[in-house]
């Protein structure tokens, strides 16, 4: 088998698994209990706090634990929603091809009187400074932009948008899920004032992610309960996840710059052997993308069944944007960057990670191009494109 | 062994026709279709994306028979398909039958060829009829149990199809089916089955057809055959041939929907005599053997799911076309539905009556 979605979830690393364990059976009080054996938990919590934010370029009291990308997402745009809502300014500019986590909270917030600004973004997957600048008004309270996207993988020009924003006097948000352990974030020097990630996006495990706040920035607590986390996070803390998440950010921070230069390598021959493809199309800037980011869409092949038959030559692939069902629906990234309906149906994600090898590039590119010229061949919508029936739209 | 794809929309039918495929040897996995978004039908979005609970239904019968599960997206297919179709016969005085459109471009056409491309020999859905081989040629037959009979709604198929597909409840009593579901500690075994069309869960079509269309159909005249204003309709989507109630017209003797005719926004009543018709022509027709009889034939028809069949003769007007000449007039001949022919148990084909 080749696992190539590692945008969707990576394998826990053995550093990961080792530094949680401890926390399961042997370390194993509640940090806010009073004697000594609480104290030993709470002083790991604090420790893996401060080696976080360390990773980050943030202090340690910037980092609020959570349950993952999707509440931290939540928890920053309420916040900041409400931080707005005090000075009377109710308005909120993002963009089209935001995580759903991003987007949905955003549908309810202007079920909330709020007015949502939704940048296009331009067809290489790019938004510039200068949209978001033009977007701002006197009563926007936020901005939210995505650092890496989830999909197409383009890195987005975050420390210029943040400086704008900052100059503004605008808060910004960045959904950092897809790039923080893959490529450099700096809360500082990125002008960061809320940030989201998720640790099994970094060998992490599952059911943990960060929220950092930039001090000064109030966060609103969705859940009650108690004071953990500074009372903007009830509910007893979850350390072990805490303790492998501290871990494998160390560890995917330490050999970023290793594995992004193998990673290019890997992603540059999958994009190449790819686009040999006919009728096929690279989705977002070729070089300002993540690492081990391929995305492409194939004219007259259907997502669903391209995924199916990869699946069954042993190739671990995604469309990018599966729906809770399993379902695929055209992605909402691919037509914001303006693919027609029927080209967003055909589009194929695979994400390298520094275990993939060279071999495994060449496995996943013959296996696609022998199953789309498979596809295409059983299509009518294909004999149509090729007996000229029907206009191709990629070339 | 032969591999077989099963259709499950997370009802009991479909996953005891699942177990019944495992059973009989063929290797399996289920599919579900996701046919629209919950807002399509009307329901509020909730966090949902779609109808969740039937895929969970059908992926847990999937996997608790140690099958694969997998949702397929066909919600452009249905909307252009069936939804739209539905809304825009409603808009030209038409009734339609969206589970015969869903047969004929979804689970017959789209689903089949995706099954073929995905190299499954067979498909099979939990429908209530039987195919039955003889000579390479391929019969289409009533279900055993004839209360829950669906081969009405299955007349479009060709002998090309039928060669793939499998019924395997066809031969089941509905009761065999849930205690089949029970036995096997299915988690579906006492879901009721599903009533009303998918799409409009609430059972308000004139409300769906709006909302599907996006137009407004405004009030008119209800007028006799002679032209006569009688009163006042709410616009004539919300009637179909035959009905009575809710007219809202005082009359010593009761009046009834004869007509429909968006041209001028009228609803037609007459009188009960009036809803009779001795003859009707079916478009659209498909004879299940492949071949268009020379001469006309006598056998029985079904104008409506579930009704009593009647003796017709039939005459064959055109490859895809039939005249129907009733042994006794009919009530409430209806534009849009099918009209589908029997020989005893056999679907001798069927079409659209016009």
């Amino acid at each position: 088998m080749i696992y190539a979605d590692n945008a969707a979830t990576t394998k826990t690393s053995r550093t990961a698994i080792a530094a949680m364990l401890p926390y399961f059976n042997t370390v194993y009080g509640n940090p806010s209990s009073l004697y000594a054996f609480g104290q030993q938990a709470k002083e790991a919590l604090e420790d893996a706090r401060t080696r976080i934010a360390a990773c980050l370029g943030c202090d340690a009291r910037e980092i609020t634990f959570t349950s993952g990308g999707s509440e931290a997402d939540n928890q920053a745009l309420l916040s900041a929603a409400a931080i707005g809502a005090r000075k009377g300014k109710k308005h909120i500019v993002s963009t089209a091809f935001e995580h759903h986590a991003v987007l949905h909270t955003l549908r309810k917030l202007k079920t909330q009187g709020f007015d949502v600004t939704l940048l296009d973004v331009p067809e290489n997957g790019l938004l510039s400074p200068r949209q978001v600048a033009d977007a701002i008004r006197d009563d926007t309270c936020l901005v939210s932009v995505m650092y890496a996207n989830n999909e197409i993988g383009t890195v987005q020009p975050i420390r210029e948008i943040g400086a704008v924003c900052r100059e503004k006097g605008v808060l910004f948000h960045t959904d950092a899920v897809q790039a923080v352990g893959h490529i450099p974030v700096d809360l500082r020097s990125d002008n960061i004032d809320l940030l989201s990630l998720s640790a099994h996006k970094f060998h992490g495990p599952r059911g943990v992610g960060v929220l950092a706040a930039r001090r000064g920035v109030p966060l609103t607590s969705l859940i009650e309960g108690g004071a953990q986390e500074r009372g903007k996070r009830a509910g007893t803390e979850n350390l072990p996840a805490i303790m492998g998440m501290a871990a494998a950010l160390g560890e995917a921070v330490r050999d970023l710059d290793a594995n992004a230069r193998k990673l290019r390598v890997l992603r540059d021959a999958l994009i190449e052997g790819l686009s040999a493809v006919p009728h096929s199309i690279l989705n977002g800037d070729p070089e300002r993308r993540l690492p081990g980011n391929v995305h492409f869409c194939f004219e007259g092949v259907e997502g669903e069944s391209l995924l199916l038959l990869l699946d069954d030559k042993g190739v671990c692939a995604s469309s990018g944007s599966a729906c809770t069902s399993g379902s695929l629906d055209p992605s909402h990234v691919l037509l914001a960057i303006g693919r027609p309906h029927e080209i967003a149906h055909g589009s194929l994600r695979l994400t390298l990670d520094a275990e993939n090898t060279m071999e495994d590039v060449q496995q996943i590119i013959i296996a696609v191009r022998e199953v789309v010229a498979y596809l295409r061949a059983m299509s009518p919508v294909w004999r149509d494109l090729m007996s000229g029936k029907q206009k191709f739209i990629l070339e | 062994m032969a591999r077989a794809l099963i259709a499950m929309s997370g009802g009991v039918d479909s996953s005891v026709a699942a177990y019944l495929m495992k059973e009989a040897g063929f290797d399996c996995a289920g599919l579900t279709m996701k046919l629209y978004e919950n807002e399509d039908a009307g329901i509020s979005r909730a966090h949902t994306c779609c109808s969740l609970e039937d895929v969970e239904d059908a992926r847990s019968a999937a996997y608790r028979l140690g099958m694969k599960h997998y949702v397929f997206n066909f919600t452009d297919d249905f909307r252009r398909s069936v939804m739209e179709k539905f809304a825009q016969c409603y808009a030209r005085g038409v009734t339609p039958n969206p589970c015969i459109d869903c047969n004929r471009y979804l689970k017959f056409d789209k689903l089949l060829q995706r099954a073929e491309v995905l190299g499954y020999d067979l498909l099979a859905t939990g429908h209530y009829a039987r195919i039955e081989e003889s000579g390479g040629k391929y019969v289409l037959k009533k279900a055993l149990d004839a209360s829950k009979d669906q081969s009405y709604v299955l007349y479009m198929l060709t002998q090309r199809q039928l060669a793939h597909i499998r019924f395997p409840l066809g031969t089941y009593l509905k009761a065999q089916v849930r205690w089949t579901a029970v036995k096997l500690d299915l988690c579906n075994a006492q879901k009721p089955d599903s009533q009303d069309i998918c799409f409009v869960p609430d059972g308000d079509y004139a409300c769906a057809v709006e909302r599907i269309s996006g137009r407004i159909f405004p009030p008119g005249d209800f007028v006799s055959a002679d032209g006569a204003v009688l009163g006042r309709h709410n616009g004539f989507i919300r009637y179909t041939i035959g009905q009575r109630k809710g007219l809202g017209i005082a009359s010593s003797e009761p009046y009834f929907v004869c007509g429909i005719r968006p041209a001028d926004n009228t609803v037609l009543l007459g009188r009960q005599n009036e809803l009779y018709r001795a003859q009707a022509d079916a478009a659209d027709f498909n004879w299940i053997s492949g071949t268009v009889p020379q001469s006309s034939l006598r056998c029985k028809v079904r104008l409506r799911y579930r009704q009593p069949e009647q003796s017709v003769t039939v005459i064959p007007t055109g490859e895809a076309s039939v005249h129907l000449r009733f042994d006794e007039p009919q009530r409430a001949v209806t534009p849009g539905q099918a009209a589908v022919l029997y020989d005893g148990d056999t679907v001798l084909g069927g079409g659209t009556i016009i």
